[in-house]
């Protein structure tokens, strides 16, 4: 069936006119990803040189790749059960759109601020290391093919984390809890990149192919399933 | 009961259970195109769930209905939506985007042409021009339900679903609401109204149906008084009549009489316009001084209470 582009982008437009006027949010999924990256950055910075030699072994910056399954779970958990709590849900309904229109606004809405969040802070990661660290640690760290990585597989694992948690979000009742499980569900795709940043599962094109294929599949079934699960009857009423 | 050709809600035998509750059941009722159809009924009665029936939030469980010329099925549910327009009971307004926002994202969702003129439109209708840059949440609650109802107006719907349209509004913002009904009503919008205010539902609705999770009763609100009241002439005289006995009877639409009090009879006829005159005919013959001679009204409200006390006597029975 035909998406209507002009319903999914009042979607869009309503929901970053949301995050415009309540500047915590960007803050709350911006402060996240700033934490987790502190640790790795500080012991960089007081990396010594003769160290850096070692550092070449691992993809470090690919562990900064959980950053982007993180960022959207906020966004992502309250899409759903947000709007339902507040009462929003119902008009929103009552109104032409599809549900597989409805969730790709949502999805396109919390896709963009977290890609750029999840950017930004790479990119600062990546200045203050070539800044501050010893510049042979920053050169065994920063390489072209993590950053190429990084490039690409950040909005894969964004779209993924984006469809996990709207899933989430459209089947519990509450936002504590969806936020919750949403921080959770994202736990696997921060292990697998974690896995590969240690060298646990080689970094190599074949593994990056598989990955970024997989992960295309995922985020496409993710917004299928997401909209065949998404149950109406249940939102507004509260029962089945 | 309107014609088939100029009918915009057709509902046949429609039911809804969620698991062994009962929402409502066997409910079968049609509406009129331009009719303004009141649908009265007690809390938890099955109004709202009726709405979101026919507005396709949920399925029924069993029976068959058209909304605006379709059936009303899954595959429907888009098209159904569009030739409709639904201001829920709770306006669920986006708090933190202005009015203006809000009915843009609306104007959107329903894909109105001309969104700006519309929206400027439906601000006016509600009186609210001078909002449109206010954020939502600092509106009061009345303003919120304008609002609402801005919004529901935004698609020039054929069939709008107002549930409690006046909840939270002052007199004169309710006044200003009712009159916007019979401006709608005059466009041939077909109007579903629920609504708690059967003073509202009187002055407004063309026809009311009251459901108690069944369809207890619909008709004009003056052909259900008819239906369930006993239509009554109240005669008062100065002084008590020496024999009332032989007064009244035999007095032409006559079905028996009373006395209320020491100088007050209350008859029962079948038509007051018809025995009125007789009445006072025959009481100025039996030398009674007559101060009053007056048709006793019973409103809607008499008729809902009387309906749902009846059912609240079943269920204790």
């Amino acid at each position: 069936m035909r998406l209507h582009w002009r319903r999914i982008r009042a979607v869009v437009i309503k929901e970053l006119r949301e995050y415009r006027h309540n500047g915590a949010i960007i803050a709350a999924m911006t402060i996240i990803p700033v934490v987790f990256v502190i640790q790795p950055l500080v012991a960089l910075l007081v990396t010594p040189h003769t160290a850096a030699r070692s550092l070449t072994r691992d993809d470090l910056l690919l562990y900064l790749l959980a950053v982007p399954a993180l960022v959207p779970a906020t966004l992502a958990s309250y899409s759903v059960v947000g709007e339902r709590q507040q009462g929003t849900l119902e008009p929103v309904l009552t109104t032409p759109i599809r549900q597989d229109e409805f969730l790709l606004g949502k999805a396109l809405a919390a896709f963009a601020p977290s890609v750029i969040i999840s950017y930004v802070v790479f990119a600062v990661f990546v200045a203050l290391v070539e800044l501050f660290a010893h510049p042979g640690v920053a050169s065994a760290v920063v390489r072209a093919p993590e950053l190429i990585a990084q490039l690409i597989f950040t909005p894969l694992l964004a779209a993924w984390s984006i469809w996990v948690g709207i899933g989430i979000s459209a089947r519990t009742n509450d936002v504590r809890t969806a936020q919750q499980l949403a921080t959770l569900a994202s736990l696997p795709a921060i292990a697998v990149t974690s896995l590969i940043a240690y060298k646990v599962i080689p970094a190599n094109t074949r593994v990056a192919l598989g990955f970024g294929i997989a992960l295309l599949v995922l985020d496409r079934l993710g917004w299928r399933i997401t909209s065949a699960t998404f149950n109406r009857e249940r939102l507004i009423t509260g029962t089945q | 009961m309107p014609d088939s050709e100029s009918v915009a809600l057709s509902v046949d035998h429609l039911s809804k259970r969620f698991g062994q509750r009962v929402a409502f059941e066997d409910v079968s009722f049609e509406v009129g195109v331009g009719e303004v159809f009141g649908f009265l009924g007690p809390n938890g009665a099955g109004k709202t769930t009726t709405v979101r029936t026919l507005g396709t939030l949920i399925a029924p469980s069993s029976g068959s209905a058209m909304v605006a010329g379709l059936l009303l099925t899954t595959a429907n549910g888009v098209e159904i939506r569009r030739r409709i327009s639904i201001m829920p009971e709770s306006p669920g307004l986006y708090s933190r985007l202005s009015v203006a926002e809000n009915l843009s994202c609306f104007a959107d969702l329903y894909e109105v042409s001309n969104p700006a003129e519309r929206i400027g439109q439906a601000l006016q209708a509600v009186k609210l021009v001078d909002r449109a840059d206010d954020a939502c949440g600092k509106l009061s609650k009345g303003l919120r339900q304008r609002v609402a109802l801005a919004r529901a107006l935004l698609p020039d719907p054929q069939v709008l679903f107002l549930d409690e349209p006046t909840s939270g509004l002052d007199p004169a913002a309710a006044r200003d609401v009712h009159e916007l009904i019979d401006g709608l009503r005059h466009r041939g919008v077909t109007i579903f109204l629920t609504t708690h205010r059967l003073e509202e539902a009187e002055r407004l609705c063309d026809r009311v149906a009251i459901l108690n999770t069944r369809l207890r009763s619909i008709g004009r609100p003056d052909e259900l008084r008819d239906r369930l009241f006993t239509k009554t002439l109240t005669v008062t005289t100065l002084a008590p009549l020496t024999e009332p006995a032989s007064v009244f009877p035999g007095l032409p639409g006559l079905n028996g009489w009373r006395s209320d009090g020491p100088a007050t009879y209350v008859l029962e006829v079948s038509d007051p316009v018809e025995t009125a005159p007789a009445v006072t005919r025959a009481l100025v013959a039996a030398g009674a001084d007559v101060l009053s001679i007056a048709e006793s009204r019973h409103s809607l409200e008499d008729v809902y209470l009387e309906l749902i006390d009846r059912d609240t006597e079943v269920e204790k029975t």
